[in-house]
């Protein structure tokens, strides 16, 4: 089957997409885009994480049919966010704040979990209450459990972002 | 593989009738993994994202009709308040991602006996609503799952809602894993309570959860425990619960369960852990019918 949608802002089209492959599958093999990890295929560990439709949403558990004319953010598509948020040198603010608090090991987990705070941040004012940031990143395995770092990396951006926010320019 | 994606109820249920082996697929949290896993290759893959009809609930006369296709993420935001031991179990569903998709049609549709609304739907009397060319049947919950992972639902119906009447008093819901998030339950158990009204007797309603080969009623429990309530007068003088009440409460419960050993808890351990569960839930609830707070989250 076809299977058209608008990636990261621009139509994107995949032709004879099987129609048991996952969106992950179709983002990865067939449209270039290997930043969403394939990890478990099975929704457990959430480094497939993108937008769709603006909801973040494991790519290994939408099949490709159901993707077809939505809205799809990876990833790869974050930095073009960054702008409003006061970013620079096409990273997004948790992007930086992931590299700035030595959030990233081996980076497997990294994307899925810099999708998933991107999506926590842009929907809580300040910094979000510690729990509240676990039990956003609860479906994101890191599996050199750098656990402590990421939350550090997510109040930084929460920082940074909120400074912006308040007109007072990157921090 | 064929790829259904009807745009209406009408045209669902027409393309099941065409297709009765055609795999219904929402959120695909549990279809996708089998077809990842090649566990499962269907010949049909019937999407029913795009059905509207499906994706929203409504409240008539006391009763919530919640649209099969109505996500855990949607239950927990909009029905706190009018079905809180659904939104409970809802909370406790996977993870952020998996909330987002995962539906309450779904959950039924798989008919794990380990689903996290089905202890809920049982103790609420709930009717799960399902649609086929030949028109709509309502199946009580509780007649609804026949073994592990199979239902009566028929080839060629579709689960289009479930009908669950708003919280007629406190209820409750939890559930044993090894974490807060992404957990399969060891065991639930979820608890409603039906203070007397209008001149009918209060009655209790319970659901056991990933503890025997279908979701289960602890009707014992349930006849116990509105016996004593009422014989005792607590209804009316909300008074503490006495300790041995809650304690035979849980053994019943526990009793009613038929779990067995496997990779997740033994049944020896199911059926203690659900004692507890009962009491728990139990002491929770009468606080909050005693005291008329808000329901505390399990935990």
């Amino acid at each position: 089957m076809r299977v058209t949608m608008t990636v990261n802002g621009e139509q994107a089209t995949a032709d004879d997409v099987w129609e048991g492959e996952s969106l992950l599958f179709v983002l990865r093999e067939r449209l270039a885009l290997p930043g969403s990890k394939n990890a478990c295929e099975q929704g457990e560990c959430g480094s497939c994480t993108v937008l769709l439709d603006d909801v973040p949403v494991c790519a290994c558990l939408v099949a490709a049919g159901q993707a077809v004319g939505r809205e799809v953010v990876t990833v790869e598509g974050l930095a073009a966010a960054s702008a409003a948020d006061g970013g620079r040198e096409g990273l997004h603010p948790v992007q930086q704040a992931f590299i700035d608090a030595g959030a990233v090991q081996c980076g497997f987990c990294t994307p899925g979990l810099v999708v998933q705070a991107y999506d926590l941040l842009r929907r809580t004012p300040g910094v979000p209450a510690d729990p509240d940031i676990r039990e956003a990143l609860a479906g994101n395995l890191c599996r050199c459990t750098g656990y402590e770092k990421i939350l550090d990396a997510v109040r930084l951006a929460a920082t940074r972002m909120d400074a912006v926010r308040m007109g007072g320019g990157a921090a | 593989m064929e790829f259904l994606q009807p745009r209406s109820l009408a045209e669902a249920i027409a393309a099941k009738a065409e297709h009765p082996g055609a795999v219904p697929i929402a959120g695909g949290t549990d279809v996708m993994v089998e077809i990842n896993f090649d566990a499962r290759r269907p010949g049909t893959l019937l999407d029913l994202n795009r059905v509207a009809e499906l994706a929203s609930w409504q409240l008539s006369n006391g009763l919530v009709r919640l649209g099969a296709g109505v996500t855990y993420t949607s239950v927990i935001a909009e029905l706190g308040g009018l079905l809180p031991g659904l939104a409970m179990a809802a909370r406790t569903v996977g993870s952020p991602q998996i909330r987002n998709r995962g539906t309450v049609g779904g959950n039924l549709g798989a008919a794990s006996p380990a689903g996290d609304c089905h202890p809920v739907l049982l103790a609420a009397g709930a009717n799960v609503e399902a649609a086929s060319a030949g028109g709509t049947r309502l199946i009580p919950a509780a007649e609804f799952f026949t073994g592990p992972k199979r239902s009566v639902l028929a080839p060629d119906e579709l689960i289009t809602a479930v009908l669950i009447p708003a919280a007629p008093g406190p209820q409750q819901f939890a559930k044993i894993g090894t974490r807060n998030a992404m957990v399969i339950a060891v065991c639930a158990f979820a608890l409603e309570l039906r203070p007397p009204a209008d001149g009918s007797a209060g009655t209790i309603g319970t659901g056991i959860g990933s503890a025997g080969p279908t979701p289960l009623r602890a009707t014992e429990a349930e006849e116990f425990l509105a016996g004593t309530l009422a014989e005792a007068g607590l209804w009316e003088t909300a008074d503490r619960l006495p300790e041995q009440v809650a304690q035979r409460f849980g053994e019943l419960v526990a009793a009613a369960a038929r779990p067995i050993d496997d990779v997740r808890g033994t049944a020896a351990y199911r059926r203690r852990a659900l004692s507890v569960l009962a009491r728990r839930t139990l002491a929770w609830a009468w606080e909050t019918y005693r005291t008329g707070d808000g329901a505390r989250a399990c935990g």
